[in-house]
C-alpha cells in the first residue's frame, strides 16, 4: 500500500510498504477514506519530537471502512464506517474507566522510553515517535487499529468525510481546550493560534457559552477564519497585545487563556528570539512564547488552559505569574473517546459543520508538498485533507 | 573451589595475622640473621592468611572458623529466605546476590490475578526471557530461560510460602545451578491490586553466570518492571500491545524483499 513516511527532518516521502495485518485479537483493520495531516504533524516534520526513525508511517486524523476485524472485535463488522481517535486506549485500565483515555496505561508498548522522559507514559498515539507508541499511522491506505473494540467510532453515512472527520482529533482537542476553562456565561476567552485547533477552540467556547472570544494570530486568512467563527482578533506580532487584551476586558484580563500554539511559537519580542537561538543550539526543545503571554495576560484567578503541544522542559516560564495570580493550568493530550457523542450530536443538530476549516483537498500522492505548504503556510493553507486512492 | 569457599578463617582473627605477620616481617627486615629468617617466614605465612582468610593448617584439620553469612528475615510475610539452612539462603543471605522490587497495580480482582500467577506455567506469557516451567511434583517446578546466542538455563524451584490471595514465595533447590528466591504478595489497592515483586539471585561465576547477568540486563530492576507491566496488560485488556509485524518504510533489505510483491502502484 502507499503510505507517508517520515524520512527525516522536513523530508516526508509517499513509499510503497506492506499492508498491515492484524497482530492481536482486539485489533481491526480499517481502508482508509480520508486522512488529514495534523499541525502537530508539523512538529515531526520539523524534528521537535524525539524518538522518531527514518521509515515511520505518519498520520493520527483518519477514518474509513472496516476490511477486517480480531476474534476479540465483537462491536465492530466488514463495512462499518468509523472515525478513529488518535489515542490508543485499552478502555479497561484505571486511567480509561475514568474518562482519561489519553493517559492509557496499557497501550504504550515503549512506555519505558516515556518514563525517561516523563516520569509515567501517557497512552501509544498513532504515527507520533517511538516513545508515544511506535505504531504506524494512517497517512496510507490501510491502518493496522489496535484495541478496536473501544476508539472507532461509527459515524451516520448521510454526514460527509470532511464533516466527521476532524472528530479524530481537532474537534475534540478544541472543545477539551474550551471545557478546561471551565467557562461561565459570559465570560471572555482569548486564543493564542488561529490553526484548526484554535479554530475549534473558538467555536467550542461559543458553544460551551462564553461572552466573547478574542484570537491572536498573525496569518491574514486564520484571522479572517476566526472572525468568521464569532471572534474579535488581535495580531500577534503587534508588541501590545497585552496591553490591548487588558484594554479590551476593562483593565481585568480575559478570564481564561487557550494556547492553541505549542513548542514553535513565533512572536515580536525578545524572548522569541532568545527561544530560537536557544532551542537552534539544542540548549532549550520548546520556543514557549504564546504560552508566557498567555500566562501573563490571563485575569487573576483565571484558567490557562494548554492544547498546544510541547515537549521537554521549558526555559524562561513565568511561573511566579500563574502562582502569585492565582492561575489554574489545565492542559494534555485529549480524551477524544470522551467527546465523541457529544461532538458527534453538535454535528446532527447543525450546531457545528467542522469542515469549514479545509483548505486543501488533494491525493496522498502531493503529501510532501502539502507538508511544505502547510508548514509555511502558503496558498493560504489551514487545513489539508487526502485521499488514498 | 572458589575464594569464598576457601576462606576458612574468621574476620577479627585475619586482621589479627595480618598485624601479627606485619609486625614479624617488620622483625625480620631489622635482624637480616637466621632467627630473623624464620621470622621473615612465619610472618609471610601469617600476612597470606590474614589477605586471603585460607589457612592450610586449618584446611588440614577439617576446622573453618569463617564467619556465618549474616542476612536475618528480611520482608516480613515476603516469604524470601524461610528456608533456613538451605545453600540458597547462605548465597542469597544478608546483602549477597542482586535484590529487586517492583510493584504494580492492576484493575482486576486478587483471586484472579492469584489463580494466574500461582499456575507457573502461565508465567512464560509474560515474562519474557522464560522459556517454560513445569511442574514437577507437589511444590516443585523447573524452570527454563532464554540464555544469550540460544543458550539455555535450567533450574528448580521449590514453593516455601504460600497464603491464597496474598503471597507466594519460591526458591530454587539445594544444589541448583542457579541460587533464587523471590515472592509475590497480592495487596487490595483503591485502583485494584497491588503486585509487589520481590527478587534475589546470585549469579554463579563462569559461562552460566555470564549468561544470567545477561538474562536479568544490566537493569535488573527494569526487566522486572517490563515483565510486571506485561502482567498488567495481558491480566486488564487480555492481550500485550505491540507493533511487532505493523508495516514501515524501512528500507532495509528484508523489508524490501517484503515488499516488494505487495506493492500495489
Amino acid at each position: 500500500m502507499k503510505a507517508v513516511c517520515w524520512e527525516g527532518r522536513g523530508d516526508v516521502r509517499v513509499e510503497h510498504v506492506p499492508d498491515p495485518s492484524i497482530l492481536n485479537a482486539r485489533d481491526a483493520i480499517v481502508r482508509i477514506t480520508s486522512t488529514a495531516i495534523c499541525g502537530s504533524d508539523l512538529h515531526l516534520y520539523d524534528g521537535f519530537i524525539p524518538t522518531m526513525e527514518a521509515g515511520d508511517i505518519l498520520g493520527h486524523e483518519f477514518m474509513g471502512v472496516v476490511e477486517d476485524i480480531g476474534h476479540g472485535v465483537t462491536n465492530l463488522k466488514r463495512g462499518d464506517r468509523v472515525v478513529v481517535p488518535f489515542p490508543i486506549a485499552c478502555g479497561r485500565c484505571f486511567f480509561c474507566t475514568h474518562d482519561l483515555y489519553s493517559c492509557c496505561d496499557n497501550s504504550n508498548p515503549n512506555a519505558w522510553m516515556a518514563e525517561k522522559f516523563y516520569g509515567y507514559s501517557a497512552s501509544g498515539l498513532f504515527g507520533y515517535s517511538h516513545m508515544l507508541g511506535g505504531y504506524a499511522g494512517g497517512q496510507a491506505e490501510y491502518a493496522r487499529v489496535p484495541f478496536a473494540d473501544i476508539g472507532p467510532f461509527k459515524v451516520p453515512d448521510h454526514l460527509s468525510d470532511d464533516q466527521v472527520l476532524f472528530l479524530t482529533d481537532i474537534f475534540p482537542t478544541g472543545f477539551m481546550a474550551a471545557e478546561n476553562c471551565n467557562i461561565q456565561p459570559g465570560d471572555v476567552i482569548a486564543v493564542w493560534g488561529c490553526g484548526p485547533v484554535g479554530q475549534f477552540a473558538i467555536r467550542s467556547a461559543l458553544l460551551l457559552g462564553a461572552g466573547r472570544v478574542i484570537a491572536i494570530d498573525t496569518v491574514a486568512e486564520r484571522l479572517a477564519m476566526a472572525t468568521a467563527g464569532g471572534a474579535e482578533t488581535l495580531d500577534s506580532m503587534d508588541p501590545d497585545v497585552f496591553y490591548k487584551l487588558r484594554n479590551m476586558t476593562g483593565g481585568i484580563g480575559p478570564d481564561a487563556c487557550i494556547d492553541a500554539v505549542g513548542l514553535e511559537a513565533h512572536g515580536p519580542h525578545i524572548d522569541f528570539v532568545y527561544d530560537k537561538v536557544k532551542t537552534m543550539t539544542f540548549l532549550a526543545t520548546d520556543r514557549i512564547s504564546a504560552l508566557r503571554q498567555a500566562i501573563h495576560s490571563c485575569r487573576k484567578g483565571g484558567t490557562v488552559s494548554v492544547p498546544g503541544v510541547y515537549g521537554g522542559f521549558l526555559d524562561k516560564l513565568p511561573y511566579g505569574a500563574a502562582m502569585n495570580k492565582g492561575l489554574t493550568m489545565k492542559t494534555g493530550q485529549t480524551h477524544v473517546h470522551k467527546y465523541l457523542p457529544r461532538l458527534l450530536r453538535y454535528i446532527e443538530n447543525g450546531d457545528i459543520d467542522p469542515s469549514f476549516v479545509v483548505t486543501h483537498r488533494v491525493s496522498i500522492d502531493r503529501a510532501p508538498e502539502m507538508y511544505r505548504t502547510f508548514r509555511d503556510k502558503q496558498d493560504g493553507c489551514i487545513k489539508v485533507v487526502m485521499q488514498p486512492y | 573451589m572458589n575464594h569464598r569457599e576457601r576462606i576458612n578463617v574468621g574476620r577479627v582473627e585475619r586482621w589479627l595475622s595480618m598485624i601479627a605477620g606485619g609486625a614479624l616481617a617488620a622483625y625480620a627486615v631489622k635482624r637480616r640473621d637466621a632467627p630473623g629468617g624464620a621470622a621473615a617466614i612465619a610472618g609471610a605465612a601469617l600476612l597470606y592468611r590474614g589477605a586471603t582468610g585460607h589457612c592450610d593448617v586449618y584446611q588440614l584439620l577439617g576446622v573453618s572458623r569463617a564467619d556465618r553469612p549474616s542476612g536475618g528475615e528480611r520482608g516480613e510475610g515476603t516469604g524470601i529466605i524461610a528456608d533456613r539452612y538451605s545453600d540458597t539462603r547462605q548465597q542469597l543471605g544478608g546483602n549477597r546476590g542482586i535484590h529487586v522490587e517492583e510493584s504494580v497495580t492492576i484493575n482486576r480482582p486478587i483471586s484472579e490475578l492469584y489463580r494466574f500467577w500461582r499456575d507457573f506455567e502461565n508465567l512464560p506469557t509474560f515474562m519474557e526471557h522464560l522459556e517454560s516451567v513445569s511442574m514437577r511434583e507437589e511444590g516443585v517446578s523447573h524452570w527454563v530461560a532464554k540464555g544469550p546466542a540460544g543458550m539455555q538455563v535450567e533450574w528448580d524451584a521449590r514453593i516455601i510460602n504460600e497464603v491464597p490471595d496474598k503471597v507466594i514465595g519460591w526458591q530454587s533447590l539445594t544444589g541448583s545451578t542457579i541460587s533464587t528466591a523471590g515472592s509475590v504478595n497480592f495487596d487490595a489497592d483503591p485502583h485494584g491490586t497491588r503486585v509487589t515483586v520481590h527478587m534475589q539471585y546470585n549469579p554463579p561465576g563462569g559461562r552460566l553466570g555470564a549468561a544470567l547477568a545477561k538474562i536479568f540486563g544490566e537493569e535488573p530492576n527494569q526487566t522486572v518492571r517490563e515483565d510486571l507491566r506485561h502482567f498488567k496488560q495481558l491480566m486488564e485488556t487480555g492481550e500485550i500491545p505491540t507493533t511487532k509485524g505493523q508495516p514501515s518504510g524501512r528500507r532495509s533489505s528484508k523489508a524490501r524483499i517484503r515488499t516488494a510483491p505487495k506493492a500495489r502502484a
